[in-house]
């Protein structure tokens, strides 16, 4: 059977070795640019214009722009908004790279958690020293919510400790098992598609699986955008534990 | 019983896990269109914490997924 999980395999592109680290230009790194490139790219031509009422393409820029600044100001209120372009960043990547991971024969960058765990750190350590420039140690109230009875506080905070820790886990984790599964999923019907083709009698058949590729494709597609919001939306609910900590 | 056949065993447990997390999902729409079907002006509003709900729930069973995966392919 074709095997699902060699594409998710780095190849060099450029061997770049820098005092015994491999710091070679891989195809996940071309995919980041390319994710980069292509975001930057859309956003300067689309605000070219600076029309008062927008066209199609500065509309899309628009639109984008007004449902991040509502996930911020939503989570953070107003005082969120100077993490806006940290928020709109990290949603425009991984928005970026998982649609460009549906194109055929592309690689998913999110599909590795090296790259996902990165994202994760990145805001669990900006929540952590943005919490602690801000509150002091009044940060720590965060693990001791109002309204508990003092003996089954120390067990309380301890629960919320763990479960503190556990977010950059999660956080990471859901990204990179969701984008791990589709893709594992389009290329086991895939496989059923070329292995019924060479079946003799069978390859009737072959249609059915390649239906459930391409109903697989669209559910992707939405899931590559939710995943998108969801990774933001939870980085916004963790920085308003950082700017106001204490349920 | 060998490593490979205990991993494969094993991988197909794991799968089993996904079942509960397809229970949570079913109920959150369930709930969702309960409320919808009472309430259809506010059920515009909430859309968005259906989706954000429905992804951190489904996110539980592909954990589950994850585990088959690592037992199946190292």
């Amino acid at each position: 059977m074709p095997d699902p999980i060699h594409q998710f395999d780095l190849h060099r592109i450029l061997h770049i070795n820098i005092g015994g680290w491999d710091l070679s230009f891989t195809n996940s790194a071309l995919f980041m640019l390319l994710a980069v490139a292509l975001t930057t790219l859309f956003f300067f031509v689309a605000t070219q214009a600076r029309a008062l009422v927008p066209g199609r393409m500065q509309s899309v820029a628009e639109i984008a722009h007004d449902f991040v600044a509502g996930m911020v100001t939503e989570s953070m209120g107003k005082g969120g908004m100077k993490f806006f372009p940290l928020v709109f960043t990290l949603f425009a990547f991984i928005f970026a790279c998982n649609m460009l991971g549906m194109i055929p024969g592309a690689f998913t960058v999110t599909s590795h958690i090296a790259v996902t765990a990165a994202l994760a750190a990145l805001v669990f350590l900006t929540v952590i020293i943005v919490g602690f420039a801000k509150n002091g140690l009044g940060f720590l109230k965060l693990f001791a919510p109002s309204g508990i009875p003092l003996f089954i506080m120390p067990l309380i905070v301890l629960i919320e400790v763990i479960s503190f820790l556990s977010r950059p886990l999660s956080h990471s984790i859901r990204l990179f098992a969701n984008m791990l599964a589709g893709h594992i999923a389009l290329k086991v019907f895939g496989g059923f598609v070329v292995m019924l083709l060479g079946a003799g009698a069978f390859s009737i058949l072959a249609p059915l699986p390649l239906l459930m590729a391409i109903a697989l494709t669209a559910l992707e597609v939405l899931v590559a955008f939710v995943q998108a919001y969801v990774f933001t939306m939870l980085t916004c609910m963790y920085l308003n534990d950082a700017l106001h900590p204490g349920h | 019983m060998d490593v490979g056949s205990a991993k494969l065993i094993g991988a197909g447990l794991a799968a089993i896990g996904m079942g509960f997390a397809a229970i949570g999902v079913g109920n959150l729409f369930g709930q969702y269109l309960n409320g919808a079907l009472r309430n259809p002006s506010a059920s515009d509003g909430q859309f968005g914490r259906l989706i954000f709900g429905f992804a951190v729930t489904e996110a539980l069973g592909i954990f589950a997924l994850l585990i088959a995966f690592l037992l199946l392919f190292t």
